[in-house]
Formats: C-alpha cells, structure tokens, sequence
C-alpha cells in the first residue's frame, strides 16, 4: 500500500489549489493604493555610447510623474558578482560595474538606460517612446572566438580585454594530465556547443516599489527566488539603504530556472521611484523584456578529450571552455562555468585524472548565469557526448564503456580528481534498472520496425552525477563566494497545537508547501492540514538563502527537522513536569508524550497549551512558548545521480527527430513525495529535450537577438515530448542529513541532453551514416545537413 | 494596453467598414481575428490610427454552396472552415491544409480572409486556393469585384487588395470526383510557420498524370505554382520515375534563401522529399 501522508506518500499539491483556479498571489496581481507604472527604455543596439538623452517632450506627455536615467543612479552602488574567481596567475577577476541603469554606455540589446513613471502602463509606454537618445555605436562584441582573439573591439569599454577570468581546475594537477594524455593508447576529442537558452519562466519578472516617508520603510514586492538575498544586495550594495528598513516579499512566483535568483535594476528602480514620487510604483515585464533582458543559460563552446586505454578504461579527461558571461556579471554567473562545472568533470567515474580550463568571456549580449542544473549539464553533456564517441571509435559498446568506469559502491566516500567528495551511490543498480526499464533487449526488433517504416531508430543514454543542497559555506567562501550558503527555518507551535513554519527556502512552483508540511506531520505525528509552510516575506521568515541547486529539502528540510527536534525536546521537559515523571523517561511517538512502560500520556496538542498557558509548568527552569528556529549549514554536497535513456526515430528525408520514449533510473536518496518528485523529473526532462531539439537563441553579428519571441524560439510543447518513464527505486539515502535526501529539481535537465544527442547519433550510425557530433539543438535542417555532409 | 495609442470603430455591415475605410484611408487597418495584427501591434511593429472591427459583421463568417464552388464568407474562423463537412467534402485539399495551420486557439480566433489578406509567405491557405483556383471577391467604394487567388497573391505580404477595399468572400471551386491531392509539410513544431510546404492535385488517366498543379511554399520562387514542375508530370506516365524528375526540376527551379530555421540546401531537401511525398499520396488517391 502507498502511504496516504506524511514522508513518502503521494499528497495532492496543496498549492494547486489556488495555482489551477486562478486564485494565486503574483506580483502582477497586486494593486496597492496609489499605485503608479514603470516602463523602461531597452537598447535596439548591443553597443553604443550614450551621448545625450533628451527627456524633456517624454516629461511633458499625458500622466508622466518623473522620468529616470542612468544619472540618477551615477552616485549608489552596482549589483555585485556573487563569486570572485582567481585566474590561474593567482589575478582576480575583472568585474566591471553593473549600474541600476545602463550610464554612458549601453552593453547589450535590451540593456534599460532610462525609465518612465506614469499613472498607467499605457502613458508610461508612450512616453519611452517620446524619449530621445543619442547613442554613438561601438564595435559589438558577439562570438566567443573572436572576443578571445581580438582584443581590439571590447564588450565594455572600460576593459582591456573581453576575458574576466582564466580558470584552471586543479592547476596542479594539469602537468599530471598532459603526462597522462601523452602516453594514452587512444584518445577521443570532441568540439561542442552547449546552446544558449532563455529561461522563458511562465511568469515575466515583476516588481512594486513602496516607500513610507513616515518611518522611511521601503517595501519590494518582487519575482524572487530569495527574497532576503536580494534584500541584502539592494540595501548593502546597490542603494545604502538599512537592510531592517527593507521589507522583500516573493509572494507566488511563477517559475524561475534559476533567472529569479538575481538582483536585477528593475528591482533597485521602482524602490527610488516610490520614493521620489511618494506612491507605489509597479513593473510588469513584458515577454520581450524577458527574451531581452532576464539571465541566459548554458552558452559554453567546449573542447573535451578523454584519454583511454583500448579497453575503454579512462585514464584523463581534459577541457578548455569558453563560457559566456554577456555584457555584465550576474549575481552567480562566475560561479555557474566554474565551481558548478568543473567539479563535475568527473562525472560518477573512477577516471584518474582530470583538468578542466575555462575562460569567462565578456561579450555584447544579455547576462548568462544559472539556469536549470547551472553548470552540471554543461559538464554532463561534454563528458557524456565524448564517453559515446570514444567508445564508437573504440568499437565498443558504450553502454559497457560506462558500466566498466562506474565508480563501484565500495568505493564510498569517493574523492574525485576534482576536489568532491561523493559520500554514497550505487550508479551500477541504477544503470541495471535504466537497461531493464528501458527494454533494451527489445531495441534490435523495434529498430527492425521502424526500418520497415522508412524510419531510423537509435538508443543513446547517459549516466550522469550532480552536486546539490549548496552548500558547505566554509567550502564555498574558500572558493571566491561572497555569501554563505546555509539555511534556516523557524518552527512556531500555535497554543492550540497547529503549526507555522518560517523557511528560507522559496518555493516557486515547486511544492515546498506540501512536502515541507509532510516532513513535519511525520515528525510531529499531527495531521498535515495542521501546519502551514510560510515562504516569501523576509519580514515573517529567517535569514535563509533562497532556493536553486536543489538545496531546498537538503539544506532548508534539514534546518527544519532541527527545529521540530528542538520542539519535541522542549515538549518532553514540559511533559515530564506536567506528567510528574523525569525527562530522560518521556517518549515521544505518534503525535504523544508518554511515560516509558506506562499508559501515562499527554498530546502533542496539551504540551501547545500549556506552554502558552503555563499555569502548571516549570516556570523557574523553562521559557514558556513553544517556537524554534534552527540553522543548518551543510556538511557536504549532496550528489543525486542516475542513468537515463533516449529512443527516437529520425526521418531519412527531412532529418526530424521524434523522441519514441524517455527513461529516467534516478537516485535522489530518500523521496519524501514521489509524486512531486515525478513532476520534477518530468519538467526537467522537458527542458532538456528542449535544449537538445529546439531551442536556439541566436544573436546575429550585430548583437540582434532575432530569436526574441516564441515566433522564433521554439519551446517544446506537449506533443514535441514523450511519455517518461520514471523510476527512483534504487535510492541510497545521503549520509550526511537526516532525512537523507538529495534534490531532483534539476537532475532531468542535467542528465537529458546527452541522452537525445547520443540517440540521434546512433539512429545515424545504425543507417550507415556515421556522424561524430550535431550541435544542439538537433533541429530537422542540422540533422538532415550531418547525415548528408 | 501594449499598443500605441488608436480610434476603435466597430463596423456593422459591410458597407459600413468600407465607408470607415473610406473616411480613414491608410490611417486604418481592418481588425477580422486579430491573431497577426495585435500581435505586430503588441510589439509596435505597426501602429494604425484607426482600427476598423469587422468581427461583429452579420454574415460575414458564412460557409455555403454555390454553383459548383463552396462559399467562404472573409470572417469565418479557421476552426470553422477546417470542420465544416462541406469543405471536407468538396475541397478536401483545404481541410488537409488547415490540419497545419497554427493551434487550436489560434484558430479559434483567426479568420481565413484575415490570414489571406495578412498574406505571410510561409501561410498555408493561400497556397492552397491558389492551387484550387480560388476567386476572391473584394467590397470597394464602387461595388464588389472578384479577383483569381492567382493574381491576388503578390509578393511576401503583399495582395491585389486596394486601400479602399476588403475581401468578403472566397468561392472555391469543388474538386471534381476522382481526382487526386496533397499536403505535406515540414515546421519545427507542429503548427510552426511551414520551413517548405509542398500542395498537390492532380488526376491519373490511362496511368499518365493530367491536370497537374504543384504548388510550394518556401522555395524562394515569385509563384506559388511552379509551371516547369506541372509541365514535367503533365501527360507522363504516373511512375516514380516522372516523379522523381518533376521533383528534381522543382529543386533547379527554387531559390530558396538561408534563415534562423534552415538554410538554403535543407530547403531544397524538403522540395525533393516534401514534393514527393505529395505526388505520391495524390497518386494513391487518383481513381484511374
């Protein structure tokens, strides 16, 4: 029988409720009294020098209220990089300013250089429009290559070259690795792309700036995916303002992927206006604000070797990467190519040897920073595309090439040649239920009946490891971050014995309401429509860091299991007192406070009571009330890993992939709600077959985005995507939290991407037509152009 | 509101929206389903002083039977026309068309006139009508006249249709018994703008193809029609060698041109593979 609640049962998204019947709370939905319109005015250029903006005839239309520029702000701060990356000759990075608006100089297509407050978003729009800008171009700085090659033109003009960093990982070990590479019996290189993609989150990023002149409290209502992260950003280094006279609230929020967990100007923007103007002021973007505007993902161009011995044994992996940071730094964006990336290199293999270089390259185009798995699918796609082509070249089978370098489990605790250390797995159990799930014995007889259809079919897997719950924050501060990354939740038992818990955690469409509220039920042994998650409000929550990584049940879940046990503990005392017995013979079980080997009890419910009525309680030696917050800051990562599938067929004359069938064998320690777990996968998978298929986000040499609406950029939709097949039965619990959990938000997005590439290439091979590699996205026109090459 | 500021007249007859028309001249636009122009408007792309709504038009969205031809009133809803059994029955090449043309929604809104008049090169019907040799018959200040959908369909956005103008109905001939036809096409995701589509009618007589008409989008060619492809099936046996030929001179034929999607040399792949594929499934479907 499944469970019906608590850990592990399948509890129905309480969240839903008012997502799928319209009664959600988003930003845009917010009126305030007062409330006026902000409209910004976005570069059509991606460089130039802002030699004059003539605000005068936009002052003077319908309902304007003050128009701002980049002036306004020349004397508050900018919004900071996260992390400082050192360059391999020990140089920091270079970290030019990014101002509240674009001041001088415009950086990209899209970039705001001026805004407009007006009574409604119509006046507001117009008067952008009355605007009149005088922008001197400069050279744009679009591909990689040529940012790296040319230091002639700059993406910034107060740069000498466009690299931000240099990176080496480890740099020590690279002299062993060029040894390694040098004497290696094969060795597999592999040029690829990692496509850049927009978030495109289903809710446009949105902001409400509010000021109270009478107590100087400024109120940011704003689509965040941590609220007190940006509460720290705005008031200590963007504005100067107090961080106590600061209120941040996240209210629902619609998906972010990652793109909600930065600062952004809007943000800093409607706060001063609310202030110069004495009245609410609100931003909605609109979907090519968006497109223009929020944080890209991925846009890596890598080159991969792998050496090995003849048998398939890796001996060296080694990369050089360039990774796009756009036109500015944002928050996490050097963190992303780097301590996301190449910590990863190693994949769930015992390879010996690892080297990993990335260049940060500044260039004119929107920022790129942490999008869905941030890093790990950059670093699972590189590793996994050259696994497949070794073990073609090799003529072997690259399902056995990994199963040979799978780290095995009595390997555990494994340190890998770039500096992790996996506390547990079993990737072996999972690759066994992949090929039993998968039916890989019935592939031949399917291929054989596409065949007969005119249609190529081909299999492709990868078996992949990321690092979630970031993370140790003594870790992380040694490597260049600038925050810690722990978390921390408040447990406020009511008197009546019902339940608000306070997390730092921020659910934006994930389900933290349902399944945090599921841990606590259990825990508590009280029914989960007992206790209520609050999220979103740094006035109402502890100082915690938001949610990205798939931190949130690993790192918040875990502050609140502390919580809930400093609870019981503080219950057992009142207990033993009302109880009349000592402490150390109180149980606690199912909801009750008992005497061992009595039937002398009290509830869960009359410990509330009377620590808020306290007429019969230990007074002298214990506070009244029962609430707690604990904070917790991870020992280690948590390293979720799996091994999934792709099988498409692909049509000879046009080159169009169809995806026939998608399995996922995962390993996410303990599931707390399989259900929500599924849904994650699900999404993620989504994604990914996204990026492998359709999603193309091309800047032309001019720095013109040309694919900045959904006319252009193609998001799967549901008849682009199959029927997955989900499986998390092989789990091994973490060892290092006490609910043992991993995090799933981002593995589908992580592990997929290779999978679909590794198919297509062997429908191909299959067929006869050997390709190497196809860039993504593996759209019908490069499909049909590598097949006829 | 995300456009530019415009004067909304909502018209209740035709005569009626071509007298605003009239009075406004090329400050106005006509708003049928609004699926291209709000959108362009949306983006302030375009930015039309007046707006002229015929949306509201009383009998403007009718389908009925002619003499030998189905009546399309300009403001039918695609969803509408791509379910109405009389064009399933008499101009089954439509209905196939229309199984690609955009999304549910979409065609909940979109009308067939506004989407001829919107005249994107890469738009379905368009090709099809001009295939089935539809008449377009256009309200103006002196009364209606009717236009050859060959001769309606100038360049890329760009009709026969004059200022002072609308189209009101669309006569398409039925497709006489026995004949054969087509519709392949090839979008990124289904209901996408056509990367290239191929349309096809045909007849088999004494195993020769006859009465040929091949039509592409996509090809980069100033005719939807291509006369050089319907000339080397016309009269030839129906094997798949003349296919094979007729689809060869549609490749020498085309001009397409590289985009964001595809470029130039995966266009003429489709011609070949799209052109046929059509050719074929119209042969199946000839009686001989």
């Amino acid at each position: 029988m499944p469970k019906d609640h608590g850990i592990g049962a399948s509890s129905k998204r309480r969240e839903d409720v008012r997502f799928l019947t319209g009664k959600g709370n988003y930003t845009a939905d917010i009126t305030l009294y007062g409330q006026t319109y902000a409209a910004f005015a976005r570069s059509n250029v991606a460089h130039a020098k802002i030699k004059s903006i003539d605000t005068s005839a936009a002052e003077a239309m319908p309902g304007v209220l003050a128009v701002f520029t980049g002036a306004d702000f020349a004397d508050v701060g900018g919004n900071p990089a996260g992390w400082l990356i050192q360059s391999r000759n020990g140089e920091t990075m270079k970290e030019p300013k990014r101002p509240v608006l674009a001041h001088g100089e415009v950086c990209h297509v899209g970039d705001a250089y001026a805004a407009v407050i007006a009574e409604t978003v119509a006046q507001a729009r117009n008067a952008v429009e009355a605007l009149v800008v005088d922008f001197e171009e400069l050279p744009a700085v679009v591909d990689m290559a040529d940012a790296v090659a040319d230091n002639s033109k700059r993406a910034r003009t107060e740069l000498t070259d466009n690299i931000c960093f240099d990176w080496g990982w480890i740099e020590d070990n690279r002299a062993a690795v060029d040894a390694a590479f040098a004497s290696a019996p094969h060795v597999t290189t592999l040029e690829l792309v990692n496509n850049r993609l927009v978030p495109n989150a289903m809710e446009p990023r949105a902001s409400i700036g509010v000021y109270d002149a009478s107590t100087e409290d400024y109120k940011l209502y704003t689509t965040s995916q941590n609220p007190h992260l940006t509460r720290l950003l705005v008031a200590a280094f963007v504005m100067g303002i107090p961080e106590h006279k600061l209120n941040v609230i996240a209210p629902d929020v619609g998906g972010g992927f990652g793109s909600k967990i930065y600062h952004y100007g809007e943000e800093a923007l409607v706060l001063a206006a609310a202030k110069r103007i004495g009245r609410p002021v609100k931003w909605v973007a609109d979907r090519t604000e968006s497109f223009l505007s929020d944080a890209h993902g991925r846009d890596h161009v890598t080159k991969i070797q792998l050496a090995c011995e003849k048998d398939g044994t890796f001996l060296a992996v080694r990369t050089e990467t360039l990774a796009n940071v756009g036109a500015y730094l944002s928050n996490f964006s050097t963190a992303t190519p780097t301590f996301l990336h190449g910590t990863l290199m190693a994949g769930p293999y015992k390879t010996p040897l690892v080297y990993v270089n990335v260049k940060a390259v500044f260039t004119n185009t929107a920022p790129v920073d942490a999008y869905r798995g941030a890093g790990r699918p950059e670093a699972t796609y590189s590793l996994e595309r050259v696994i497949d082509m070794a073990a073609r070249e090799l003529n072997l089978d690259p399902w056995e090439v990994r199963r040979k370098n799978l780290i095995t489990t009595d390997m555990f605790p494994y340190t890998t040649p770039v500096a992790l250390q996996y506390d547990t797995g079993n990737y072996q159990a999972t690759l066994d239920k992949l090929i039993e799930l998968s039916d890989k014995a019935g592939f031949e007889a399917r291929a054989a009946e596409s065949a007969k259809r005119g249609k190529m079919r081909g299999l492709g897997l990868s078996t992949w490891i990321e690092a979630c719950g970031i993370a140790p924050s003594a870790l992380v501060g040694a490597l260049g971050a600038r925050v810690g990354l722990f978390d921390a939740a408040t447990v406020r038992v009511n008197p009546t014995g019902n339940i608000s818990v306070m997390v730092g955690a921020h659910s934006h469409g994930q389900g933290h309401e349902t399944v945090f509220a599921q841990v606590v039920s259990s825990m508590l042994g009280i029914p989960e429509a007992n206790i209520d998650i609050v999220h979103g409000d740094t006035a109402k929550i502890p100082f915690g860091m938001g949610s990205y990584g798939s931190r949130s049940l690993a790192v918040c879940g875990t502050a609140m299991t502390k919580a809930v046990d400093k609870i019981i503990a503080k219950g057992k005392k009142i207990a033993a007192h009302m109880l009349e017995a000592s402490e150390g013979d109180i149980e606690f079980a199912d909801g009750k406070f008992s005497v061992a080997g009595t039937d002398k009890a009290k509830t869960f419910g009359e410990i509330a009571f009377s620590a808020y009525v306290p007429h019969n309680y230990p007074l002298e030696t214990l506070e009244p009330g029962l609430e707690e917050t604990a904070f917790y800051d991870p020992a280690n990562f948590t390293y979720p890993a799996g091994a999934y599938s792709c099988e498409v067929e692909v049509d000879p004359d046009t080159g169009k992939v169809e995806i026939m069938a998608f399995t996922c064998a995962d390993d996410f320690g303990n599931v707390m709600n399989p259900m929500i777990v599924n849904g994650q996968v699900h999404g993620g998978v989504a994604q990914g077959i996204g990026q492998a298929l359709l999603e193309n986000t091309s800047y032309d040499g001019n720095g013109q985005l040309v694919t900045a609406s959904y006319m252009d950029y193609a998001m799967p939709r549901a008849d682009d995507l199959p029927n997955y097949t989900v499986d998390h039965s092989c789990n091994t619990p973490c060892t290092h939290n006490p609910l043992g959990v991993k995090g799933c938000g981002e593995a589908g997005a992580i592990g997929s991407p290779p999978a679909v590439v590794n198919a297509v290439i062997d429908a191909l091979a299959r067929a006869g037509k050997p390709v190497k590699h196809i860039d993504m996205p593996l759209s019908p026109a490069r499909v049909w152009a590598a097949m006829n090459a | 509101m995300k456009p530019s500021p415009f004067e909304y007249v909502r018209a209740t007859s035709v005569a009626d929206a071509v007298k605003a028309l009239a009075a406004h001249g090329d400050r106005a636009k006509l708003l049928a389903g609004g699926q291209s122009l709000i959108p362009m408007m949306n983006f302030r792309m375009v930015a039309p002083e007046v707006l002229i709504d015929i949306g509201n038009i009383p009998g403007l969205d009718e389908i009925t039977i002619g003499d030998g031809s189905v009546q399309i009133g300009a403001g039918a809803r695609h969803n509408v026309v791509m379910a109405s059994d009389v064009v399933r029955q008499h101009c089954p090449l439509l209905a196939d068309a229309y199984s690609h043309v955009a999304h549910f929604t979409i065609r909940n809104r979109g009308t067939i006139g506004g989407n001829i008049c919107h005249h994107d090169p890469a738009s379905e019907v368009p090709l099809v009508l001009t295939l089935l040799g539809a008449s377009l018959v256009l309200a103006g200040p002196k009364g209606n006249r009717t236009v050859p959908a060959d001769t309606f369909f100038l360049g890329m956005m760009e009709t026969a249709i004059a200022e002072d103008e609308m189209l009101v109905r669309i006569d398409v001939p039925f497709q006489p018994a026995g004949e054969g036809w087509s519709f392949h096409e090839m979008s990124v995701r289904k209901g996408d703008y056509a990367i290239v589509c191929a349309a096809v009618r045909l007849t088999v007589k004494d195993g020769a193809f006859h009465d040929v008409r091949v039509g592409f989008n996509g090809a980069g060619t100033e005719t939807k029609r291509m006369a050089g492809v319907e000339q080397a099936l016309e009269g030839k046996p129906a094997t798949d060698a003349t296919i094979a030929a007729a689809v060869k001179v549609a490749v020498d034929l085309s001009d397409p041109s590289d985009d964001v999607q595809a470029d130039a040399a995966y266009k003429r792949d489709l011609l070949s593979a799209l052109g046929r594929r059509a050719l074929e499934q119209a042969r199946a479907r000839a009686s001989n």
